[in-house]
């Protein structure tokens, strides 16, 4: 009977948001959304300011925004201040994991199966692989799909990887703590320069170079590796605090 | 299309959010739930025949037919604070394991 009501209430739910969307005019149907006509438009554009005129790959310059990556841009520079919320909620879930689960004596979690000699150094030669593409990722956020979150999560992975197949594996967990203090730290201070400097909190200060260079677009690159260093850390610390337990 | 597929997955979630009694089983509900959005939202922004909206030397000017960029960059936040929230329940199902034993709401403090 329960079951039957809630899947009454749900088709219910289900009809009258398909309804709504259904015929109505500022809902475009599917694949045939006009941009042009969005706001997202003028962050294609970069003429949130001012209109640029075209922009070449290679060869505009002192664009407002500089990534060749239009969602990087997005994220890391003209909603910076968004992201920096965002970070904030990853923090203060870490937190919170780390008071539920974390105790004054940790010990490592027994696995059910000794992990043998190949297994072990197999998934530490693999290690280095999953890091370095991790660091690749965030470092090259500004020019290609990704960024700090999904090479955060991949350097996260990572330690996931030498946790599962190493059953005396201990992350050196104190370090992750000062490299996450330190990346939310820097990023903070980064916005007050900007503050301080150019009269708004994360300004980009530094020149934007040529689009699609890796060296270009001022702060964001900087910016997204800490948001990188600072993801993977406190990934890698809600990974450890899961496969502890309390005890001598 | 997708995005009626999109809102089935929204629903499914949200079926199993009203009927499950298992804590585990909840917390995958609301990660299915969490999904289905996420389509949707992306779906929101796609464009028949558009590029990835990234600028590299094959597709190198603005004049380009883009897909829309923005719920791209809203769902990048949206899948960040699911990774947190579900990050947070499983440690709450583990307390919770640990105290009574078991991950069924029903038989929790029977004893």
């Amino acid at each position: 009977m329960k079951n039957f009501l809630a899947f009454i209430t749900v088709l219910v739910l289900g009809y009258m948001i398909v309804v709504s969307l259904d015929n109505n005019e500022a809902f475009p149907a599917y694949g045939e959304a006009d941009v042009s006509s969005r706001v997202s438009q003028a962050f294609i554009d970069r003429s949130v300011t001012e209109d640029p005129g075209d922009i070449i790959f290679g060869q505009a310059t002192n664009l407002e925004s500089g990534p060749a990556n239009i969602v990087t841009a997005i994220v890391a520079d003209y909603r910076s201040f968004d992201t920096l919320g965002e970070v904030t909620v990853l923090f203060v879930s870490s937190l919170g994991v780390a008071l539920l689960l974390g105790g004054k004596k940790q010990k490592r979690l027994e696995l059910n199966f000794h992990p043998n000699f190949m297994l072990r150094v197999g998934s530490r030669a693999l290690f280095g692989i999953i890091l370095m593409t991790g660091v690749y990722i965030a470092i090259h956020g500004h020019l290609t799909p990704g960024g700090g979150f999904p090479g955060g999560a991949m350097i996260a992975s990572s330690m996931l990887l030498l946790y599962l197949a190493d059953d005396e594996f201990r992350a050196k967990i104190k370090g992750f703590k000062m490299l996450e203090s330190f990346a939310g730290t820097a990023y903070v201070l980064i916005g007050l320069t900007g503050l301080l400097l150019g009269g708004y909190f994360l300004e980009n200060l530094l020149d934007n170079g040529v689009i699609g260079d890796l060296f270009s677009a001022g702060i964001i690159p900087i910016v997204y590796v800490l948001i990188g260093l600072k993801v993977g850390s406190e990934i890698s610390g809600i990974i450890d605090n899961f496969l502890t337990e309390e005890g001598v | 299309m997708l995005q009626y597929a999109a809102i089935a997955m929204l629903m499914l979630g949200l079926y199993g959010l009203l009927t499950q009694r298992n804590i585990i089983k909840i917390i995958v509900s609301i990660n299915i739930l969490e999904i289905g959005l996420n389509l949707f939202i992306v779906s929101v922004g796609y464009v028949e025949g558009g590029i990835a909206p990234i600028l590299t030397s094959d597709f190198n000017n603005n004049g380009l037919v883009f897909v829309d960029p923005l719920p791209s960059a809203l769902v990048l936040t949206a899948i960040v604070i699911g990774v947190g929230t579900t990050a947070l329940g499983l440690a709450l199902a583990k307390n919770i394991y640990q105290k009574y034993g078991t991950f069924e709401i029903d038989e929790m403090g029977e004893e």
